[in-house]
């Protein structure tokens, strides 16, 4: 909502003055076009330089395509193969999106659950940590014993992403300024006429969690968002790759795996670059979403003006 | 005459603070037997070094502390909850940062159950009354320091407190800023009519500021003097250049002093 802008009655005080708005134009302008170019451009050409680099090696050292294929023989790979490919990505897509999407709703309650009590906090913390630094490949051999393999896949894409939402989030909800803490101490402490304290107390807490440590901790819970997105895939692509060869998977790392008994290499490589693209494509994705809810306010958000 | 300027205890206190003490819980005394009386209409300013209690003291009227001895009475109080009638500005501005200046002012009411829409006109007139109209959509990172401190001290005058408490406010501004907010206060208060206490630890700013100030010293935080300023609350740039106000900054200098340990003097 915004206000109508003062009125010439009102006097304004020395000491408003308000940011200047970005001025468009100028070299400053110019400067900063050129610096956008470079920082799109830059990585493309790099890329460029290197299948050509890549395509050029291959072709005159004449090397064969199952030991390293050739960027050309790669892309029609992914072109001839991809009904079996897309498929793949589908499975894969979805076991990593769902295994976000539990993680995020498990590691925000919890977090929650500990910033409301510290017993919470005590009991189940170190367990979430243990759950962390376990390696999810040591752990998915058994998780495949007990599970049926899809949902023994999905709990490993689950357990790597669900600790850094958990701890993010977690610290988030404690980053709240102790004086605006203070300030809902004195104005938040009302309760309901003839309700015992402890109504008012618990009232006045969930009140500081919804309007202050909520919003305090969309920063952090972001950027855990970020990493649990990237994990949340290599989750899911390390536990097909430890059922792959027992189970009969059908994600992308399953397609590498077969790929590799059968000696089939440009599409091992096609079925690589559709996963290195999932997961950059996810990363700028999260990284959208964190732009688009803190540009009017955070300052991870903010250009910085010279 | 003399003797009922002398007086003025025919106004009950609003606030009475009788022999309060504050030990920490690693055995500093933060404040020791502190007696104090904050009548309706007053501007008291503590005023003395770090350390002294001062803020405590503001923090045990605001019941954000406990005293460890003494209690606070409100023999004055109307309503049932006196920290209904307190307002808080806190020596950072304190604002949220994901809220525009409205959101912000209207946070003391919104914790009280008043919709955004209600509010909007008490927001609006708190900003105004702050010099800030205008200035509603932004968000804190938009403003300057002494504009963050404007909206604070709006968000404190939004619940209109009968009791205004500030703790340093203008302490980490600079100087030209500090004395444009000195005379908007002073202009706030005689509109408002709310009773002010001001923990400061510039004298210059006590005596303009001020009807009385109380020097406290440290170890254990204490009273050690109290000074009335007898000058019209009217004040502007030219009382600044009064023979009265170099005779208070004079007094108020020596008993701060006086006040300090002399370890502190070196």
């Amino acid at each position: 909502m915004s206000l109508p802008r003062a009125s010439s009655t009102v006097r304004a005080p020395v000491d408003a003055v308000p940011a200047t708005p970005a001025t468009n134009g100028g070299w400053r302008g110019v400067s900063f076009d050129v610096n956008r170019i470079l920082r799109v451009g830059l990585p493309i050409v790099v890329f460029a330089a290197s299948l050509w680099w890549w395509e050029h090696y291959v072709e005159t050292r004449h090397v064969p395509p199952y030991v390293l294929p050739a960027p050309s023989v790669i892309w029609a790979t992914l072109l001839k193969d991809w009904p079996i490919l897309l498929g793949s990505l589908l499975v894969t897509l979805k076991t990593t999106f769902l295994g976000l999407l539990l993680a995020v709703f498990g590691g925000v309650t919890l977090a929650v659950l500990l910033s409301l009590s510290r017993l919470v906090e005590y009991s189940l913390y170190p367990y979430a940590v243990v759950l962390q630094v376990t390696p999810v490949v040591a752990i998915s051999p058994l998780l495949l014993i007990y599970l049926p393999q899809d949902l023994a896949v999905l709990a490993c894409a689950w357990i790597v992403a669900f600790f850094p939402v958990l701890s993010n989030t977690t610290l988030g909800l404690q980053s709240v300024d102790r004086n605006l803490l203070e300030l809902f101490d004195l104005y938040g402490a009302t309760r309901p006429k003839g309700a015992p304290a402890f109504v008012g107390r618990s009232l006045s807490r969930v009140k500081a969690l919804w309007y202050l440590r909520r919003p305090a901790a969309l920063p952090y819970f972001l950027a855990g968002l970020k990493v649990a997105g990237g994990l949340s895939l290599i989750g899911a692509v390390v536990a097909e790759i430890a059922a792959g060869s027992a189970g009969a998977g059908s994600g992308l790392a399953y397609r590498i795996m077969e790929s590799q008994f059968r000696l089939n290499i440009p599409r091992l490589f096609a079925a690589l670059a559709l996963l290195a693209a999932t997961g950059v494509i996810i990363f700028l994705a999260l990284s959208a979403l964190s732009h688009l809810l803190l540009r009017r306010w955070h300052e991870s958000a903010l250009k910085q003006e010279r | 005459m003399l003797a009922i300027l002398d007086r003025p205890v025919a106004t009950a206190a609003l606030v009475s603070i009788r022999g309060v003490g504050k030990t920490f819980a690693n055995g500093t005394t933060a404040l020791a037997g502190l007696d104090l009386d904050i009548r309706p209409g007053e501007f008291v300013s503590l005023l003395g070094p770090s350390g002294c209690g001062k803020s405590t003291a503001l923090r045990i009227i605001a019941g954000l502390a406990e005293p460890t001895a003494g209690r606070v009475e409100w023999p004055g109080s109307l309503s049932e909850d006196h920290r209904a009638e307190i307002g808080f500005v806190f020596q950072e501005p304190t604002l949220m940062p994901w809220a525009t200046a409205v959101d912000n002012v209207w946070l003391p009411l919104r914790l009280r159950g008043v919709s955004r829409r209600a509010a909007a006109p008490r927001v609006e007139e708190s900003l105004a009354q702050v010099g800030l109209s205008g200035f509603g959509g932004s968000y804190p990172r938009e403003l300057s320091g002494g504009m963050k401190m404007r909206v604070s001290i709006a968000r404190a005058l939004s619940l209109r407190p009968k009791l205004l408490l500030m703790d340093e406010p203008f302490a980490a501004l600079d100087e030209i800023t500090r004395f444009k907010l000195n005379d908007d206060l002073l202009r706030l208060q005689r509109e408002f009519g709310c009773t002010v206490v001001f923990v400061t630890h510039s004298v210059y700013e006590s005596v303009y500021l001020s009807s009385r100030i109380l020097v406290m010293a440290a170890r254990p935080g204490r009273i050690v003097a109290e000074i009335p300023v007898w000058a019209p609350r009217e004040r502007g740039e030219g009382f600044r250049s009064t023979q009265l106000y170099a005779d208070l900054c004079r007094h108020a200098s020596g008993a701060l002093h006086g006040a300090m340990a002399p370890d502190e003097h070196r």
